[in-house]
Order: structure tokens, then sequence, then C-alpha cells
């Protein structure tokens, strides 16, 4: 059992990062990021590479720097060429793939048999005891986070809060919004980054496919937790992202270990639920029309 | 101050849409100049202030303002130096942020400000903030941590003019920015706007759809048909006009009624 919880929350607390960098694109950017994918795996497959020619600890920010030149394309792409912003997503990832698989030496898979990781550097030093894993995955999810939500009260990361609000306003602020966004999408794909990283040196291994549905499962995070935590300000948001993640793999503890739903549909059902939250506002507003019609005792004519 | 020289503009040429918005229009402003602009429907007030702040470049002709030509500076460059509001009270503030957290925006146009994107809003700039804030009259400085998206359209557009003069522009365009205010409101934005012009000597280029404003308000006044200025008034022939005779005026220079839909002859 206490296995259970303490996995749930360390990977609670990796996959935060995928759902922290969709809240500053989704949420405030307000760009559907499907780089994030790519990115992810991109992310992993530099830190194991990495992790495997012996350098854990550099491993981490270079798969960020990867994870940032990924988004780095896919805001070229949108805010310079024009191509529409769920397209470029789409076209990075694609590209992305062949990038992965070059990153792992060509192979699909690459793994870390003996190779010293972050987790067993800290193991070594003897900190954290039993739970140094939670501890450094915890660890590095609050720092991101309490660096994002210090950044994001800069006059830049306000420009950056405001390209999602008001582009018009930005540009009569003097700040160009190709530029915001670029430095928004940069900094979300290095968080998406970093969250494979982690995840890479913690499984010990990467796969092309990791990165499947990512997105879709960060979106799920991000709303759970905004439901739990409620929205508000910048660090209510940046704190919901965390417990959205954390409560997202205690129920997929719950499905895995009691079967209530087979594993295998898990993916479904996240979808579903994701579906159905950003449908809200659209099916209240829906279910009101009809209310209201058939109070008024009658079917629209014609 | 402010130069332009022969500008044109067609939007969608070449297609059945084609519709040529600025045609040969050339206009100076001197220091200080607040001159008023009124036309008909589609005569080209907006797409010259357009123009002027960046949204398109120009197909021929130059801008230059303050010596230095701004022809083909993006607009997000133009706007460290001319400030914009617009008809709708929405398009200058973003919503989901504080007032503290737009003014800190539109602050990003001081030079001081421009050098470090990481610096944060400091105790003296929200008191600098507040001081202005005072000066609407609207209780604004005690609301500095609330959303804009609270606010009236009103109180919307007094702080957008607030934000676009917080650092003096050299230049101000306005584009009908009462116009979607009720009666009271749009008074009160329009007394704030004078006493800002006139404090700051600030030149200022303003849209209307008020005859008796266009006369009232500024040093000049301007008459714009197919995309070119058909009359500018000012100094003692401006003084002894009437909405009437501004009329007359138009129909002699273009040879038809003005016809604006939402033309106020009076008030």
């Amino acid at each position: 059992m206490l296995q259970i919880v303490q996995t749930a929350l360390e990977l609670g607390f990796q996959y935060a990062l995928v759902a922290m960098a969709l809240f500053l694109s989704y949420r405030i950017l307000d760009i559907a990021d499907l780089t994030t994918d790519g990115s992810f795996v991109l992310g992993a497959a530099v830190s194991v590479t990495l992790t495997a020619a012996g350098h854990p600890i550099l491993a981490i920010p270079a798969a960020m720097a990867a994870g940032a030149c990924a988004g780095f394309v896919t805001a070229f792409l949108q805010t310079r060429l024009g191509v529409p912003p769920i397209l470029a997503g789409i076209i990075t990832n694609t590209g992305l793939y062949t990038v992965n698989l070059m990153a792992m030496g060509w192979k699909s898979n690459a793994s870390l048999l003996r190779a010293d990781t972050v987790f067993t550097l800290l193991r070594a030093a003897g900190v954290g005891g039993e739970w140094y894993e939670l501890l450094l995955s915890a660890g590095i999810t609050a720092a991101a986070g309490a660096l994002l939500w210090l950044f994001l009260g800069t006059r830049l990361g306000l420009s950056i809060r405001a390209t999602g609000d008001n582009r018009d306003m930005v540009r009569s602020s003097s700040v160009n919004p190709a530029f915001t966004v670029t430095v928004g999408l940069c900094l979300a794909n290095a968080l998406t980054g970093l969250s494979g990283a982690v995840v890479g040196q913690y499984q010990k291994t990467v796969d092309t496919n990791m990165g499947a549905g990512i997105v879709v499962i960060g979106l799920a995070c991000l709303i759970i937790g905004e439901t739990v935590v409620g929205r508000g300000g910048i660090g209510r948001g940046i704190l919901a992202v965390m417990a959205g993640s954390v409560v997202y793999r205690f129920i997929y503890a719950a499905v895995l270990n009691t079967r209530i739903v087979p594993i295998e549909c898990l993916k479904l059902v996240t979808a579903l639920v994701v579906a159905l939250a950003i449908a809200a506002p659209a099916i209240k507003s829906g279910v009101m029309f009809q209310k209201r019609r058939l109070a008024a005792g009658r079917r629209g004519a014609c | 101050m402010l130069r332009i020289e022969h500008i044109s503009k067609t939007f969608n040429p070449g297609t059945v849409n084609e519709k040529t918005a600025l045609s040969d229009l050339s206009l100076h402003l001197k220091p200080g100049d607040f001159a008023s602009i009124i036309g008909s429907n589609g005569a080209g007030k907006s797409t010259l202030l357009g123009a002027i702040a960046g949204s398109f470049t120009v197909d021929s002709g130059s801008i230059a303002l303050d010596g230095r030509d701004i022809t083909f500076t993006p607009d997000h460059r133009r706007s460290v130096v001319i400030g914009r509001l617009f008809q709708d009270p929405l398009r200058g503030t973003a919503p989901s942020m504080t007032i503290e957290e737009n003014l800190a925006l539109a602050y990003l146009r001081s030079a001081q400000e421009r050098t470090n994107p990481f610096s944060r809003i400091r105790r003296r700039d929200k008191e600098f903030f507040a001081e202005k804030l005072k000066l609407l009259g609207m209780g604004l400085e005690d609301r500095m941590r609330q959303p804009v998206g609270l606010l009236s359209g009103g109180q919307r557009q007094a702080l957008t003019l607030l934000m676009a003069t917080l650092v003096t522009p050299k230049l101000l365009l306005l584009d009908e920015h009462t116009a979607a205010l009720d009666p009271g409101t749009a008074e009160k934005v329009l007394e704030l706007t004078r006493t800002i012009v006139a404090d700051n000597r600030i030149t200022c280029l303003m849209v209307t759809h008020n005859m008796k404003q266009a006369l009232e308000l500024g040093s000049r006044t301007l008459m714009m048909a197919d995309g070119n200025i058909v009359l500018d008034v000012s100094g003692e022939e401006r003084a002894g006009m009437t909405v009437d005779g501004l009329l007359r005026r138009f129909r002699a220079g273009t040879g038809h009624e003005l016809d604006n839909d939402r033309m106020l002859l009076s008030d």
C-alpha cells in the first residue's frame, strides 16, 4: 500500500511539470501546444542518452534546452510563418519523431543498466532515506513551480500573460506578441522536456512512444487541479497543476490495482474527462436553453 | 511633429472587395496640435489612425514622426511614442490581469523599464500608479489588485487613457474613444482627455462623430471624404464656425452631403 502511494506521489510530481507547461501555454497564452508529446520524449531521450554517457546532472539542463528548441520551432512556425498554432505543434511533433530517434542513437528505445542517475546519486549521498525518489521529484517540481511563479511576476512575465489576454494591448505596450509567444512556448516546452528528463532517469528507460497522449493527460491534470484547488491567480494555478497531477496518478493507481475499469481503457477515460471538462460551459448553456424552452411550454418554431 | 506625405492605401486590391481607404493624403501636425477628424462613413478616418499607428504599412507615401521616418516601423515599436485608444473600451486592457499589472505593462514603454525584462513592480511604481489613478477620480486607486475585467466600460476606457499617457507619448491617437460609453461617462472621459492632453502638451489626433465636439475640442478641425482631407480649419476661422457652417463648407468642398449614420449634429 505504502509502495503504491509513494509511486503515485513520485509520478504525480514528475508529470506535474507537463501540466505546468500546459498551464503556461494553454491557460496563460491560450495556445493548445501539441508539441508537448514530442518534446516530452525529446527530454527523456536527451536525458537518458547523456546519463548513459555518464552525465546525469548535465542531462537535466540539456533536456530542458532541447525542449526549448522544440518550442522555438513551433513558435517560429506560428508567429513568423503564419502556420495556424495547432498545426504548427503537429508539424513540430511529427518532425520530432525523427529527432527523438536520432537522440537515442537511431533506436526506438534506450535503457540505462548500471549508469548513475540523479536518483541513484541522491541515494548514494544518503539523502532522504527510503523517500529519496519522492524527495527529488517533488523538489525539482516545486523549484520549477517557484521559478515560474517568480518569472510571471516580472515585466516579461506580465507581457506573456497579457498576450493570452489581449494582443492589441501587448502591442500598444511596445512589446512584440511574436516575441512573448516565442518565450512562452520555449519555456513551456523546456518544462515538458524537464518532465521527460526526470521520468526517463526515474524509469531508466525511454521509448519513442512514451509521449503518446501526454498532452491530454496534462490537460486532465490541469482541469482536475483547477477543480480541486480552484482557479485564481498564478500561484494558485501552479499549485493546482501539482495537486491535479498527484490526484490523477492516485486515480491511475486505483484503477491499476482495483481494475474498476481495465487499465487499457484509461486513455479513453482520460480523453472523455478532458473533453467533458472543456465542453462543460457549452453543455451547461445548452441545458439552460432547453430548460427555458420547456418552461415556456413550447417547442422552437420551424 | 507628424508629417504625412502623400500616403495611399488600398485594401484587397484586385478583388471585388477592393477598397481605396486612403488616397494621396498629406497632413502635417505641429507640436501641441490637437486636431479632431470628422467625416462620412468609410471616409478613411480610422484607416488614417491605423496607418499612423502601424496596423498596416501604406502602399505609397511616407510618415515621419518628430523627424524620424516611421513608414516601415512595426506597430509595437511605434507604440513606444504613439498612444492609441479605440472605440471598444475592452481593446486597451487585459481583463484577467489586475489594474496594477496593466499599468505596469503600460509603463514598459518608459526607457528605463525597456532595458530590464526581469524587473518587477516595485513599491515606488505602485505609489506612482496610485497617484495617477487618483487623477481619474474613480476610486480605482483602492482597487489596484482587482482584475480589470471587473471594471465598467467607462472605467476601463479611463484606465486605457491613463495607460496610453502614463509615459507621455509624442502623439496620441483617439478613435471615437467615447462613442461606446453612456453620455455621462463619455463626458467624464472626454474631460479627462482634455486635462491630460493639455497638462502634458501632447500632440493629439481624435476621430469623433460629434460635430460640436469637433469644433470645441482642440485647435484644429479636419474633415475627411473618400480617403482624403477635404477641409482643414483652425484659428479664427474655426473659432467663429458653427455646425451649420461646417456642414456647408463640407458640401461646398465635396459636392455632396455629409453622410454618417452615427453623426451627432449637436449633443
